[in-house]
């Protein structure tokens, strides 16, 4: 446990400049994955229902 | 009268004289409590006081309830209108999107059926692509209308093809015009119908679906009005539109009434509220993230009030005794 948190003050929080860019680009992290997540269980939860699902029979529909 | 009450006084002073006996005898048991409680308590005027006094209570209740107890309808259960069925929709959950093929064939359905009489005022050909239709399809359905231009160099409108920018043509040019062709009754703009009656998709549903074959016996039915017990009041002007079979879709789903009016009841909700699919995932996204960041406010909270909640205040009074016990002590 020490041994973490001796390695996490010296990496990131050491450094006001580390520890800044570190803060901003998790956020910029976890703003993507938070996001793909959710679309991921969203895309399932309904499944069938949503435009982008159904779109294919339309648009071959045209170019025949 | 007097002489009752001669009597009674008489009485009470024998009581509180012989109550005054007993206290004197049993003073030394330390009950004289008892005894003067006793001494107030003649039974039939405590009767007599406890029943009217409960009786004041009761009826001050019962005028109050009676006062403003009971509701009060400003109109008939007719003229309310039977409340609509209750029914699952799955759009409505709090995870669930519209299902945009039943949207596509609402769609067909206001088209083909309400669109005769019904406008759709605030919806423009283009808020239906890439929700139930494509572009070219879109386009295609707009160019079959006529809208008016700007005004050219001599101030004159003329008229070209719809765009996708334009606006779903109404039936009627004006309100006065609706009501001429349709015995002066006005078809409501259905844009935000389902926002705009009480029970929604539910009364839209059970209007469209609860024309009996004939009225009730004993109701009555106005002239060019059609019965619907969904319709406060009952009277309607619209008939029953909805029948088996009377549009065609395109994905071959049987055309049935209740088919057509589920279709077009989720159409008109999606017309009504066309950003619901974005609003719930931005529901869930705001739910997760403010209940992890709750969570987290609490850990702090408690971690920071640890130190306040544990510690223990303790009182070491001075230590009192003799100067010279002290002084022995000290050396």
């Amino acid at each position: 446990m020490a041994g973490i948190a001796g390695g996490l003050y010296n990496s990131i929080f050491r450094r006001n400049v580390v520890f800044l860019s570190a803060v901003f680009s998790g956020a910029f992290a976890f703003e993507i994955g938070f996001d793909q997540a959710l679309s991921k269980y969203w895309d399932w939860n309904n499944k069938g229902r949503q435009w982008k699902d159904i779109r294919h029979k339309y648009v071959e529909n045209e170019e025949e | 009268m007097l002489a009752r009450s001669v009597l009674r006084s008489a009485r009470m002073a024998g009581n509180a004289r012989s109550s005054l006996a007993r206290t004197a005898t049993r003073s030394t048991t330390s009950s004289s409590i008892d005894a003067a409680s006793e001494a107030a308590a003649s039974p039939f005027r405590l009767t007599v006081a406890g029943t009217a006094t409960t009786a004041l209570a009761l009826g001050s209740m019962a005028w109050y309830y009676h006062l403003y107890g009971p509701t009060l309808y400003a109109m008939t259960p007719q003229e309310e209108g039977l409340h609509p069925t209750k029914y699952p929709w799955e759009h409505e959950k709090f995870t669930k999107t519209f299902d945009h093929q039943t949207l596509r064939r609402g769609f067909q359905v206001y088209r083909e059926v309400c669109s005769s009489c019904h406008s759709l005022n605030r919806i423009p050909w283009r808020s239906l692509v890439g929700s139930s239709h494509t572009v070219d399809e879109m386009k295609a359905m707009a160019e079959e209308n006529e809208y008016d231009t700007e005004p050219n160099d001599e101030g004159e409108i003329e008229k070209r093809p719809g765009k996708l920018s334009d606006y779903i043509p109404a039936p009627y040019k004006n309100d006065e015009a609706a009501r001429a062709a349709n015995n002066g009754a006005l078809p409501p703009d259905l844009s935000l119908m389902v926002k705009a009656r009480h029970g929604g998709c539910n009364y839209i549903f059970s209007l469209l679906t609860g024309y009996p074959e004939e009225p009730p016996p004993g109701a009555t039915v106005a002239p060019g009005l059609n019965f619907n017990p969904y319709f406060p009041g009952t009277g309607i002007a619209m008939a029953r539109v909805l029948y088996d079979g009377l549009v065609e879709y395109e994905d071959s789903t049987p055309a049935t009434t209740s088919q057509m009016a589920k279709d077009v009841v989720e159409f008109l909700n999606w017309s009504a509220e066309p950003e619901m699919d974005q609003r719930k995932k931005m529901g869930i996204a705001t739910v997760v993230i403010t209940s992890a960041l709750l969570a987290l406010s609490i850990w702090v909270k408690r971690y920071k009030w640890v130190p306040i909640k544990t510690r223990k205040i303790v009182y070491n009074p001075p230590i009192r005794g003799n100067p010279g016990d002290r002084s022995s002590a000290g050396h």
